[in-house]
């Protein structure tokens, strides 16, 4: 083990940041993509279904499947797997954005237009940030999916720690296993804790001890 | 102020719920909507702020026809205050009363001095400002929801039973406090409700409403002494018209003069001797000039019989009166409401005038029952 991080150490911290980073990005793209499409899906509900409909099913695709199917298409490397994970991004974040901002009680939002709001300042003002807590949730599950999946990434030679499990696997190295599924399992951990930690700071204070509400 | 001409909205499979409604709001009047679930109460006063599009007709206020105007421009010149309370949870009371300004573009410190004073309005201490709604109870969210729409002191304000989810007691001290309020700032107010009591309690003018067209439009007085129909009569209830008949209508008439009374100073062996003597279970307890300082009953006596000896050291100060000259419609179902057994009535000085007891009452219904039965053998001979 020591013998193993003496001779790799460096290396295993350069395939960590590149794990890390390949999932990052295709989360940070999904939020930026999925946040808005849900949030515009509430308002054309009959568009709604027929888009969830779709990304359903792409969820269900393998995940070698569509890591391959971009080869033809974007050829191999970072670029395709970022594209590839950051479609699998989407759903839970499209859908939990989706439900959280369409379960924003009625009487808020006709309170809101009562008053004068326009539909850009209910979303920012009212739906948004009830929705938060579930928004949350969605990025989380989607980050902590997507860094498992991204080992699958150096099948299409993207880099990260699938490189040792792949090698691993195919010289019989359990310590190349090993050294490749520890740290992207502690690297899901560890992320999962700190969105948790975000998820509280974003979430208002006024929702924080009565979830009811939303 | 505001004014209805010729408005209709039929939605959707042809319900007519709004039929060719025409009707004019003096400014700083007090207008209450009321009629059964269904009636277009609501329909109506929503479209007031457009949140619902009129099918024909249109509506002024000011002489401006509102649907020239920007729809999101118009509602943030009305107040709008609706039943579920509708505070946004993620803001503190603060921001929730400033919102309306700050969608208007109101500077910060302008914004918030403003929520502060409206705060003072309803005797609510400043620290709530920076609570959030669910620390507060039912009663105080729907103040912070009248003040709210008061924030950016439109001149018209719209509310759909706002009062209707309280309990009755928390109901009726808010209504005492909003009329109060209404009569000081002179606002213009369309008040959705299906409670009457409600209604003729608060309400400058009744417009009583039913399939979507008006059935009767006056004052309180007027409803309740000539009901138009047979319908609005039925909707007013008998127990009610009774309460408004013309030769009973202030306290002072039915109340009885002399309540028995003790001052302060007397013992409470004196106390009880002249509960005995009278046959009561309270007394009421004034000074020497006869204001009213609280009541003293059986309960505290027995009670405080060992510790205490003068009747001043265990009165009761909290004691609900009313003010002479109240109309006796109010009184009655107040009474029959809290339970009480006996109201005092005292002047604007809080001197004991006399007491309105559920005998008194008892007297009034009795009367009406054979007094009627009386009339319908009268007109039968």
């Amino acid at each position: 083990m020591i013998q193993f991080l003496a001779n790799n150490g460096n290396e295993l911290l350069i395939k960590i940041w590149e794990h890390l980073y390949i999932s990052l990005i295709s989360v940070l793209l999904g939020v930026i993509i999925a946040v808005p499409l849900g949030i515009a899906l509430t308002r054309i509900p009959k568009a709604a279904g027929f888009i969830m409909g779709v990304v359903s099913i792409i969820q269900t695709f393998p995940s070698l499947a569509i890591l391959a199917f971009f080869i033809p298409i974007l050829g191999v490397g970072k670029v395709p797997a970022i594209v590839a994970l950051f479609v699998y991004s989407l759903l839970p974040i499209l859908r939990n954005t989706y439900t959280g901002v369409k379960g924003v009680n009625k009487n808020l939002l006709e309170a809101g237009r009562g008053m004068g709001m326009t539909s850009w300042e209910r979303i920012i003002h009212v739906e948004v940030p009830l929705a938060i807590p579930v928004i949350m949730a969605g990025i989380r599950l989607s980050t902590v999916y997507l860094i498992g999946w991204a080992t699958l990434a150096s099948f299409i030679g993207a880099g990260g720690l699938g490189d040792y499990i792949f090698n691993g696997l195919n010289l019989y190295r359990p310590d190349y296993i090993i050294a490749g599924a520890v740290p992207s399992t502690l690297l899901a951990l560890i992320v999962d804790f700190l969105l948790g930690r975000l998820e509280k700071r974003v979430t208002p204070k006024g929702i924080k001890t009565t979830p009811e509400v939303i | 102020m505001l004014k209805f001409d010729h408005v209709s909205k039929v939605y959707k499979g042809g319900k007519k719920a709004v039929d060719d409604m025409n009707l004019e709001v003096e400014k700083g009047e007090f207008v209450c909507f009321i009629g059964p679930s269904g009636c277009g109460k609501t329909t109506t006063m929503k479209m007031i702020n457009r949140l619902i599009e009129p099918t024909d007709g249109s509506i002024y206020i000011n002489g401006e026809n509102i649907f020239d105007k920007n729809a999101v421009e118009l509602r943030r010149e009305i107040g709008y205050v609706i039943q579920q309370i509708g505070l946004f949870p993620h803001m503190t009371i603060r921001q929730n009363i400033a919102l309306v300004p700050k969608l208007l573009k109101w500077p910060e410190d302008k914004r918030f001095e403003r929520a502060e004073e409206l705060l003072k309005l309803v005797d609510m201490a400043p620290e709530y400002l920076d609570r959030y709604p669910h620390e507060l109870s039912g009663g105080q969210q729907q103040r912070i929801g009248v003040l709210r729409a008061l924030a950016a002191d439109p001149p018209l304000i719209l509310m759909d039973e706002p009062f209707g989810a309280l309990d009755p007691i928390t109901r009726d001290s808010l209504q005492e406090e909003f009329k109060k309020l209404q009569r000081s700032l002179g606002k213009t107010i369309v008040f959705v409700t299906h409670d009457m009591d409600e209604a003729i309690e608060l309400a400058d003018r009744i417009v009583i409403m039913r399939d979507g067209k008006l059935v009767q439009v006056g004052s309180p007085e007027e409803i309740l002494r000539e009901p138009a129909n047979e319908f609005v009569e039925e909707f007013i209830g008998k127990d009610r018209l009774v309460q408004a008949r013309p030769n009973i209508q202030t306290v002072e008439q039915i109340m009885n003069p002399n309540p028995a009374t003790i001052t302060e100073n007397k013992t409470l062996s004196e106390a009880i001797q002249l509960m005995k003597e009278k046959r009561v279970d309270s007394l009421l307890v004034v000074d020497n000039e006869r204001k009213l300082s609280g009541f003293i009953d059986i309960e505290i006596i027995d009670r405080f019989r060992k510790k205490a000896v003068q009747v001043g050291e265990v009165l009761e100060k909290d004691m609900y009166t009313v003010e002479e000259g109240t109309l006796l419609r109010d009184t009655i179902h107040r009474i029959l409401r809290r339970g009480t057994k006996y109201v005092p009535v005292v002047d604007k000085q809080q001197m004991l005038l006399g007491i309105v007891t559920r005998a008194n009452l008892a007297d009034i219904v009795y009367d009406t029952i054979w007094g009627e039965e009386e009339n319908l053998a009268a007109s039968e001979q």
